[in-house]
């Protein structure tokens, strides 16, 4: 038994409607004041119902199929050292025949920190305290999500030698580079500790939880990457596309400037950008030494799993096709 | 009895051919509702149906265009087919494709592990197998060499080495073994022959009634994605003959 498209987003839709309605009873402690304006409390209950039948669907979809789980996990178990070699490759390759080899991978970003750092401290500002900091933890998540997303983006294309010739669960390309952005992130972020101590900033003892953005954004990244590298299979105008997505994308984020010049009565549709909430989290923890209330922790949640959820489940739903338009 | 080693029921693939053809605007349009556009179906296999037994060699026979090539992908796992289903019990190690995913940039060291993870292998069994595979392939020298200085046929017998040497309990066998020079061809064929005494199933691809008649007990010719003639390898062999005559 298999569940059609449409039947499948109609229990979303039902399973949303559902969920609705008990969601309004849930304890202040959680969804915020009752006494806030309907425009951001009536989103809020939307959003948390919409990604609980979101993830529902999605669990039903693959339970109905479990002959293909089945499947899916025994392959897993059988490719997962061809992923470790494939992070690997792309860690190595990067810097291949250059002199000072993977050192590059730790010299690039505190190089790149540093110079930003010099020119920021002076230019700009935005009236923000320590602005380079400010600046450079917000970059640090968002350049994670955007090379992650575009390099996996044509993972699936780029790799059409192998996919043509053997067996390979397809989803090994896309999740490939996203844990390859995920190592160059964490020479980023030590990067970004050079500055950190560079700039004189005081350490929080917060900063054991960087590991929770991280994840958050991770999951995210890991359904747009799927999401992205199959659509791109059909629709190859998108790799041009998602450039200009991106670059609208970080200027929607507050990575430059601080969120305080968003007025009042748009942040709730400023709120919508996933990236906001990601980056925010990351420098509460960072910054602020601050732990984020639990409606925080709910909406990063929520859009991670919806973004993996969407994604994983577009993306086998299409890799059958894959071969036929490459 | 046993299960099948391949078994493949009712198979059919339909391809989309795309057209560049620039049309019309008007034309355009009606195409694109009409949901036609840039496409022609096209059937390279139709209910194509047989069984392999286990430490069988089967002959697969055809001309050009037959589609040997595409159900062997589709055997492979690498095509999905559009109607009907392949079952395959055991590892396959399609010899159509050699060194699928080499990587010119790195060495033969790298390539021969990344191409076992390719077929499923941890590096942990690449390493008991490395040896062997270098050996066979006589590149010692150039272990350490990036595979964009190796030549076509030092590369194919990489290929070979690392795709014999994982010991799949299936072989598929495309037809020319172009491997490098008749030494190293003969070297192959001794493999080959040596795993189909060890039990290893076999399907081998022609389009040479000769080569399938020495080898196969069975074999099936298919002509314009049918199967022509299922059975006995004389029988097929003949029915070959008199269609390719």
């Amino acid at each position: 038994m298999t569940l059609s498209k449409k039947r499948l987003a109609l229990i979303t839709v039902a399973l949303t409607i559902i969920f609705f309605i008990p969601m309004l009873y849930l304890p202040e402690s959680i969804i915020g004041s009752r006494a806030d304006h309907m425009l951001i409390f009536a989103p809020k209950i939307l959003f948390l119902a919409m990604t609980a039948a979101l993830v529902i669907a999605f669990i039903l979809a693959f339970i109905i199929k479990c002959d293909f789980m089945k499947w899916q996990a025994y392959s897993f178990n059988r490719f997962k050292h061809l992923l470790k070699l494939l992070v690997k490759r792309d860690f190595i390759a990067k810097y291949r025949k250059s002199v000072l080899g993977v050192l590059w991978s730790l010299l690039n970003p505190i190089l790149t920190m540093l110079v930003m750092t010099m020119v920021f401290a002076h230019v700009f500002r935005f009236g923000i305290e320590d602005f380079p900091v400010y600046f450079l933890s917000g970059l640090l998540i968002f350049n994670f999500f955007s090379e992650s997303t575009t390099a996996a983006m044509g993972s699936i294309l780029s790799n059409e030698g192998i996919i043509r010739k053997v067996y390979v669960p397809k989803y090994i390309f896309p999740v490939a580079r996203v844990l390859s952005s995920l190592v160059n992130l964490a020479f980023s972020f030590i990067a970004f500790l050079v500055v950190f101590v560079f700039t004189g900033q005081q350490f929080q003892w917060t900063m054991l939880l960087i590991p929770i953005p991280v994840i958050y954004t991770f999951l995210f990244a890991l359904g747009m990457a799927m999401f992205l590298s199959s659509l791109a299979v059909f629709f190859r105008d998108l790799t041009y596309l998602y450039g200009v997505i991106l670059t609208l994308w970080q200027f929607m984020t507050p990575i430059i400037y601080p969120v305080e010049i968003i007025p009042e009565r748009f942040r709730p549709i400023y709120g919508l950008n996933p990236m906001y909430h990601f980056v925010d989290y990351f420098r509460e923890l960072v910054l602020h030494g601050r732990i984020p209330d639990l409606w925080s922790n709910i909406v990063c949640i929520g859009f991670a799993l919806a973004s993996l959820c969407i994604g994983t489940y577009v993306f086998m739903s299409k890799q059958d096709r894959y071969i036929l338009y490459m | 009895m046993d299960s099948p080693a391949i078994s493949v029921q009712n198979v059919s693939m339909r391809f989309n051919l795309s057209k560049d053809k620039i049309l019309g605007l008007k034309e355009y349009v009606i195409k694109a509702v009409k949901r036609e556009l840039f496409y022609e179906e096209f059937w390279a296999l139709q209910d194509v149906s047989f069984t392999v037994s286990k430490g069988e060699v089967f002959g697969l026979m055809g001309l050009n265009g037959a589609g040997k090539s595409t159900l062997l992908k589709i055997i492979a796992g690498v095509f999905r087919p559009t109607e009907g289903s392949v079952m395959v019990d055991g590892e396959i190690s399609p010899l159509l494709e050699l060194g699928a995913g080499f990587d010119p940039e790195f060495s033969a060291r790298d390539n021969i592990y990344m191409n076992g993870a390719m077929y499923g292998h941890p590096p942990k069994y690449m390493e008991t197998k490395y040896n062997e595979i270098l050996d066979f392939a006589e590149l010692w020298e150039f272990e350490h060499v990036a595979l964009k200085n190796f030549s076509s046929g030092m590369m194919g017998r990489l290929g070979f080495a690392v795709a014999t040497s994982v010991q799949p309990s299936i072989l598929i066998v495309d037809e020319i073994l172009g491997v490098g020079d008749y030494k190293f061809q003969a070297k192959c064929e001794e493999r080959i022959n040596n795993m189909i005494s060890q039990g290893v199933t076999v399907l081998l691809v022609s389009h040479n009634a000769a080569t399938i008649k020495e080898m196969c007990s069975r074999a099936v010719l298919l002509e314009r994605g049918k199967v022509v003639c299922l059975g006995d390898v004389d029988e097929v062999c003949s029915v070959y003959g008199d269609c390719a005559g």
